[in-house]
């Protein structure tokens, strides 16, 4: 290879895109198009069910995030998902803050908290990460119960003008909500691909795979991993936060249940596929489904689904999306990375060409 | 009927092709060696016999029982081990606990705590100590010792000379013979040819997975070795 | 100064079964480098075992240790055998199926028991104390749990460090590759760990199911509690674990002197603050 040549693929420009990627974003642009108009032909029901389909796929994206890119396994997301709802409640019942201006703010809260946080976990290696994530979690479910400022053991409930702040009336409550959840599902997707398009995403993923040779390649692993893991935390605390308003009410134990929350992101996450993004997507779709044909039978369903996760990790990791997309190559999202060679009029050399023997 | 025999054996890591159809035996009382180049597949050899890595279950013959694609407790039962490359011992272990884990099988035989004590004296005195504060030679000195307590009716030594000083290493080779003398058949793996050489009757020279020579040490030409060595 | 006093017999007491659960935690981890997730769950499982025998013979919890603890050390190695063994290795697979695991159980616990909140009942020495002074009285029971946890822990030091078994799950532990080289299987020496630590875990269990209520969903609290010991102990000593184990009891029995809904918060304080000061632990070994 020629100094010319050379220095041209050093500048080459990288690709993200694949034939594949380009059908998976069309289909989503379509997708999503079509999930915006719901408000305008669906009925009540429908519109629940897909905020809670949007509400799943947005924290199981951000726990995959965490745990299938950043390597960091948490048990304690659940932490987040309260606090926002606590700071929602709070900012409207004693600063008369409209819910609009409470998403954001829980965003940021769950992102300061997250910060003291990440770094006296980031103290423990692997599994004790993990169950420090946990201790985090009883320890807010155990403040948020003793002190009565916070509404303690019995929690809070919104009062109706909060609600109605929102929007005057039911129909455009229940829109608007719809929408916002949306976004914030679409957002947490978008900000996750295009972080993992830059090289900032490639140093993600050279930690999960071998840290050891990250470190040698010049990566600040903490660093990297306190970043995802602060804005995991801001997302998920948005998350929270509207997914209370929905409810209505919040006590500790709703806000702060390992159940109710992370087992499903895990779950929800492994059986779809760890690691890819694609992959709590359609963990989802089968959490749903599944929920659809087991549907009274709570303690029953978390065991199947505990058996399902167990199954997919020992026989095949890589989870159902994981499986399928390894075997046909599929990517839904433009994320591959292929240097592009520039074209020959662009090498200079090429005017020199190689003598050919004589015949 | 030979002692260890192993008639065409492969093996792969994963995609790659290590051993193409190796052929050897040993006889009781026999001390054999394997040389070779690095990569030339000398302790894909020794690990397929001890069943550390997969092989298939003809290609390998102890006493007249196949054994290829046991799992190693079995094969070691049976009286097959190997002094691993690298010495390999348990760092948190004293050098008496090393050696006595050797021997929790608990096959009986000449080999016991006192007799390998006797074989490598600078050990006796060490006794109490971490395996880990112990000099290279007398790590692998320790290795050797762990490896005859199971009391093995066949040994096999994988690259004791490496990185260790060749005073060190012939000290350490001038013990075989007392090994072998109690019965026990030894093939040992080498890269120093010389030893290798001086301390067997046969010789089998790998390359790239394949035996290019063998014969019986004292009739090998030196140039056919050098040859078969680097694959000339 | 009686009540102070009293309040960290109290706390040194409990220590000693939080050592115990610790224990079982930390001799798997040395052995095979697995935390389970489940391992509280499991312990829970013990509990209403030993409530049912206790219902079923008409015996004492004491008594009902005859059956727990063999019971329990067959479903440990069991366990190990069918699932665990297969779960070993990389980062992700152990906890996600060991969570997966702790779900399950939790759930089928609750299933075949329902929620209502259990406790097993010891008779009459449940409130026996010994009075050394007029003000000073310490409970018989507690006594006996941490006399027993300290010989239990005494106990699992000597298997480690004196027999044959020990030197096997030491070896294994620095070399599970070459262990095999010494006629060791592995399979089964990860098994036999599981069904020690269970037996360990289930004497912890039954004799904090004498001291507070059980239900299903119990379990994450006492792995918490076993977690927390042994990273403040230090990883890797059992000496270790039993000062954490300690440390925790008595962080619980003054949070709890200081305002009753406290103990489990001023725990968790006590160890957050303890990995900022000293992530180590009180007395780390140079581990491998």
């Amino acid at each position: 290879m020629s100094a010319g040549e050379r220095t041209a693929l050093a500048h080459a420009p990288v690709v993200h895109a694949s034939l594949s990627s380009r059908i998976g974003m069309t289909f989503w642009t379509v997708l999503v198009a079509t999930l915006i108009a719901v408000p305008y032909w669906g009925d009540r029901q429908m519109m629940r069910l897909l905020t809670e389909v949007y509400s799943f796929v947005a924290l199981a994206s951000l726990w995959n995030f965490l745990a299938g890119y950043a390597g960091l396994v948490s048990v304690g997301q659940q932490s987040f998902v309260g606090l926002g709802g606590y700071t929602l409640y709070l900012c409207a019942l004693w600063a008369g803050l409209n819910p609009m201006v409470g998403l954001p703010l829980a965003g940021v809260l769950g992102g300061l908290v997250a910060v003291p946080i990440v770094l006296l976990l980031l103290n423990l290696r692997g599994a004790y990460f993990t169950i420090g994530s946990w201790v985090v979690a009883e320890v807010f479910l155990q403040i948020f119960q003793l002190v009565p400022a916070v509404g303690g053991g019995s929690g809070i409930s919104l009062p109706a003008t909060v609600v109605q702040s929102v929007a005057r009336s039911r129909g455009a409550r229940e829109s608007l909500i719809y929408w916002v959840f949306l976004a914030l599902a679409v957002a947490v997707i978008g900000v996750i691909v295009l972080l993992l398009r830059t090289r900032y995403g490639l140093a993600l993923q050279a930690i999960r795979d071998n840290e050891t040779a990250a470190k040698a390649n010049g990566i600040d692993v903490n660093r990297t991993r306190m970043i995802v893991f602060v804005v995991s935390g801001a997302a998920t605390a948005m998350i929270g936060s509207f997914v209370f308003l929905q409810k209505l009410s919040i006590t500790p134990f709703s806000a702060f249940s390992i159940n109710d929350w992370t087992v499903n992101m895990i779950f929800i996450t492994v059986i779809g596929g760890i690691g890819r993004v694609e992959g709590p997507i359609v963990g989802t779709v089968v959490f749903f489904v599944l929920r659809e044909f087991l549907a009274d039978l709570a303690s029953t369903y978390l065991i199947i689904l505990g058996v399902v996760a167990i199954a997919v990790m020992l026989k095949a990791p890589k989870g159902i999306w994981g499986y399928v997309a390894d075997r046909f190559g599929w990517q839904l999202f433009p994320l591959s990375r292929r240097l592009v060679r520039p074209p020959a009029k662009d090498r200079a050399d090429r005017a020199v060409r190689v003598p050919t023997p004589a015949a | 009927m030979a002692l260890l025999e192993v008639d065409g054996l492969t093996a792969f890591y994963g995609d790659f092709q290590a051993l193409y159809g190796v052929s050897l035996s040993v006889d009781a009382g026999q001390a054999v060696a394997v040389i070779g180049a690095n990569g030339a597949g000398k302790s894909t050899l020794l690990k397929s016999i001890v069943g550390m890595i997969r092989a298939a279950p003809g290609m390998i013959r102890f006493d007249g029982e196949p054994i290829g694609g046991g799992r190693p407790p079995k094969i070691v039962a049976r009286g097959v081990t190997m002094v691993p490359e690298g010495r390999r011992l348990f760092s948190s272990l004293t050098v008496e606990e090393n050696l006595q884990v050797g021997g929790q099988l608990g096959r009986p035989g000449p080999w016991s705590l006192a007799r390998v004590f006797e074989l490598f004296p600078a050990l006796a005195e060490r006794r109490k100590e971490r395996s880990t504060s112990l000099s290279g030679g007398q790590q692998q000195m320790v290795a050797i010792g762990r490896a005859l307590m199971s009391n093995p009716r066949l040994l096999l030594c994988d690259e004791i000379s490496l990185g260790l000083a060749p005073i060190v290493v012939r000290d350490i080779y001038q013990r075989l013979p007392a090994i072998v003398a109690e019965g026990t058949a030894v093939v040992v793996v080498e890269q120093d040819v010389m030893q290798a050489l001086s301390a067997s009757s046969y010789l089998y020279c790998l390359q790239e997975g394949r035996v290019l020579l063998e014969g019986a040490a004292r009739k090998l030409d030196r140039e056919a070795i050098k040859a078969a060595y680097f694959g000339v | 100064m009686v009540a102070f006093v009293h309040v960290i017999v109290q706390g040194v007491l409990l220590g000693g079964l939080y050592a115990l659960f610790a224990g079982g935690l930390s001799l798997i981890f040395g052995v095979m480098r697995l935390v389970n997730i489940a391992h509280g769950d499991l312990i829970v499982v013990a509990a209403y075992f030993a409530y049912f025998t206790m219902q079923a013979l008409g015996v004492g919890p004491f008594t009902s240790l005859l059956f727990v603890v063999p019971a329990s050390a067959l479903l440990g190695y069991a366990l190990q055998r069918s699932l665990l063994n297969f779960a070993l290795g990389d980062e992700l697979p152990p906890l996600l199926v060991t969570f997966g695991l702790s779900v399950i159980i939790q759930n089928v616990l609750l299933i075949l028991f329902t929620h209502d909140n259990r406790r097993l009942y010891a008779g009459p020495i449940e409130m026996a104390s010994w009075k050394f002074t007029p003000d000073l009285a310490v409970g018989v029971l507690p006594v006996i749990q941490f006399v027993v946890a300290l010989a239990i822990i005494g106990g699992l030091q000597l298997l480690f460090y004196r027999t044959k078994l020990g030197r096997a799950f030491r070896a294994t532990s620095d070399d599970p590759a070459i262990a095999q080289l010494m006629g060791i299987e592995n399979r089964h020496i990860f098994a036999l760990a599981m069904a020690l630590s269970l037996s360990v875990v289930a004497v912890a269990g039954v004799f904090i199911a004498i001291r507070t209520t059980f239900n299903p969903f119990y379990g994450p609290q006492l792995l918490i509690f076993g977690f927390e010991a042994v990273i403040m102990g230090g990883l890797g000593s059992l000496w270790g674990t039993l000062a954490g184990g300690v440390l925790l009891g008595l962080a619980q029995a003054l949070g709890g002197q200081i305002n009753v809904g406290l103990p489990f918060t001023a725990g968790h304080v006590v160890f957050l603050l303890l990995l900022i000061v000293r992530p180590q632990g009180l007395f780390p070994k140079v581990s491998t």
